[in-house]
């Protein structure tokens, strides 16, 4: 069984420059200076991973800590700048909190763009239209252009488009933080079932419960490094362990999760 | 590093009958022809824009073209007299002025397009090349228009169309889509990472107007610099005009044979071949530049 794997990461890295010159005048100005002209960094050093298909993967960290960065390389937006990603089959979901969705446009063209952008055909996205908004829920604002929508009904539409392309690899990168709780409740249903069908699931979450409820492997980064690759209890300890004295933070992260209750009572 | 094997059983029937590969569109200009349905939907979506909101809304792109000829006409010809000077000078100008807008306009929107559509480009793995082009696109089906301004014009002075000129119509307008997509990929590229190239683009632009025979004859070029003349159709856009002069003015005149004499270079199709193939060189080379530069578009935008 050797061509099973969904997503293969090896010694993955990603070095960004921290500051731009955009003009030529800048530019000129930094290098009379003196001035570096850039800063850079490792967002992400020497990363591997493989994923099985159908494994769901919890994918934590700090903010900084290199996951939306990571969730740009395997759905391709981005390319590593050592080491290799590759994937298997079509790719679907959200990346950082939100779709790629044109503010000028109507929720309803975006829909379409959004849907053919991820390959699906004009009759493939006419048969599921009713299902998109039904499920996204906006509204009379359908009509209206995604510049002037809420950041909720914003990530509410670019879920619903994503969770209705026939994908093998399913990205969720922390859109159910700035939903309401009904819709992160049919959000994380719709995972659930994304999961059961056999399809790849790489979810990015600050919230323990629902990772524990939708994940069989966690992956935590720091710092741009893989630190833990196992089971999920594990993984979510090994977290809290390493910000123990940060207890602000880790209430406000359970804030996002609908079984805070249970997870108050598991750590 | 803390690594601890989870142990998975894969359903072979949920296993995608496709090859492990990099993510994302790694095919170029093949993969915009390949997904002609997305293309579609952005052409569109920008020709829509570009009159959303206005009350006349297509009926613009026939008031510009026929508000620049008509200032051209009136300013460049009855000032300076062109009109004792060329025959039928309004269709000699007004050919070039279409075609030469087409060009300018797809290298124009085209080097935006990437940093217009940047929240598309920062989000979803697509062929990148599809904005130049369809900006491309969208620059052609404003050529319509002015076509048919041209068209009417031409007949109502008295125009016979040869099949030769035809020809040499057609090939005038592809080496325009094929230069201005090539132009248009490798500044797009380009004006992610210095903004400038947007405003370089632009001010390049306005000296293409001059720069070609439609406001002055090429004949007047010929008598001037004499062997220079052949230097003068290295530019592309020159040979654009005159193979679009072939087309319509020459067909207008009292006698086309004289015309072409008189005003139209030997070997005008053996120089719009020799453009058209390096017209396509570019070509290769931008998408070879932007494959390069695309990597790194996510996080400069
Ligand atoms: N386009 C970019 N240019 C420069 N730095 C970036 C860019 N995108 C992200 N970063 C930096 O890379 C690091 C990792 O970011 P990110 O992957 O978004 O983290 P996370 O999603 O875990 O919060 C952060 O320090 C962030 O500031
Ligand atoms: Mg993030």
């Amino acid at each position: 069984m050797s061509s099973t794997e969904s997503i293969v990461v090896r010694g993955v890295s990603k070095r960004f420059t921290m500051r731009y010159h955009r003009t030529l005048k800048q530019m000129t100005v930094a290098l009379v200076k003196g001035q570096d002209l850039s800063d850079t960094f490792l967002a992400l050093d020497d990363v591997s991973f493989t994923v099985e298909q159908g494994e769901s993967i919890g994918l934590m960290g700090l903010n900084g800590s290199g996951k939306s960065t990571l969730l740009k390389l395997i759905n391709g937006v981005m390319r590593p700048d050592e080491g290799e990603v590759l994937t298997r089959g079509r790719i679907a979901g959200l990346i950082a909190t939100g779709a790629g969705f044109h503010p000028q446009l109507t929720g309803r063209e975006n829909i379409y763009l959004n849907a053919a952008i991820l390959g699906m055909s004009e009759a493939e996205t006419n048969r599921k239209f009713d299902d998109i908004i039904e499920f996204a829920d906006i509204g009379k604002f359908l009509d209206t252009p995604v510049g002037a929508y809420s950041s909720g009904m914003f990530s509410r539409l670019g879920f619903a488009v994503a969770v209705h392309t026939d994908s093998d690899i399913f990205l969720v990168d922390e859109v159910l933080a700035v939903g309401d709780k009904p819709f992160k409740r049919k959000c994380l249903a719709r995972m659930e079932e994304i999961r059961k069908d056999g399809r790849t699931l790489f979810y990015v979450s600050h919230a323990a419960g629902s990772v524990k409820r939708m994940c069989d492997r966690v992956l935590v980064l720091e710092n741009g490094r893989l630190g833990f690759d196992g089971p999920v209890k594990e993984g979510i300890r090994y977290l809290k362990y390493d910000d123990d004295g940060d207890d602000v933070s880790s209430e406000n992260e359970q804030d996002d999760d609908e079984n805070d209750s249970e997870l108050g009572a598991e750590i | 590093m803390i690594r601890v094997p989870v142990p998975h059983t894969v359903d072979p029937a949920t296993v995608p009958d496709a090859p492990l590969a990099p993510p994302g569109a790694n095919g170029g200009l093949l993969d915009v022809f390949r997904r002609r349905y997305l293309l579609r939907l952005l052409v569109r979506k920008e020709i829509q824009g570009r009159y959303s909101g206005s009350f006349l809304g297509l009926f613009w792109s026939y008031v510009q073209p026929a508000v620049r000829f008509a200032m051209y006409f009136f300013v460049i010809g009855g000032i300076l007299g062109l009109h004792d000077e060329v025959e039928v000078f309004g269709v000699h100008m007004f050919a070039g002025i279409v075609f030469v807008h087409f060009f300018t306009e797809s290298f124009n929107a085209g080097t935006r397009s990437i940093i217009k559509n940047k929240a598309l480009v920062r989000k979803m793995a697509m062929p990148r090349e599809m904005f130049p082009v369809a900006s491309m696109l969208v620059s052609a089906f404003h050529v319509v228009p002015g076509l048919v301004i041209l068209t009417v014009a031409c007949v109502a002075v008295g125009w016979t169309p040869d099949l030769v000129g035809v020809m040499a119509g057609l090939l005038g307008f592809v080496i325009c889509a094929v230069l201005g997509t090539a132009l248009a990929l490798l500044f797009s590229a380009a004006n992610v990472f210095f903004r400038d190239f947007g405003n370089v683009v632009n001010t390049l632009t306005i000296f293409v107007t001059f720069s070609v025979p439609m406001i002055y004859p090429y004949s007047m070029v010929e008598q001037r610099f004499r062997d220079f003349a052949d230097y003068y159709l290295l530019n592309p856009l020159a040979e654009v005009v005159l193979l679009v002069q072939r087309c319509f003015w020459v067909g207008t005149t009292d006698d086309p044979t004289e015309t072409i004499e008189h005003h139209i270079p030997d070997h005008l199709f053996l120089i719009g071949f020799g453009h058209l193939a390096a017209a396509l060189v570019v070509l290769v080379v931008a998408q070879l530049v932007f494959t390069r530069l695309e990597n790194k578009f996510a996080e400069r935008l």
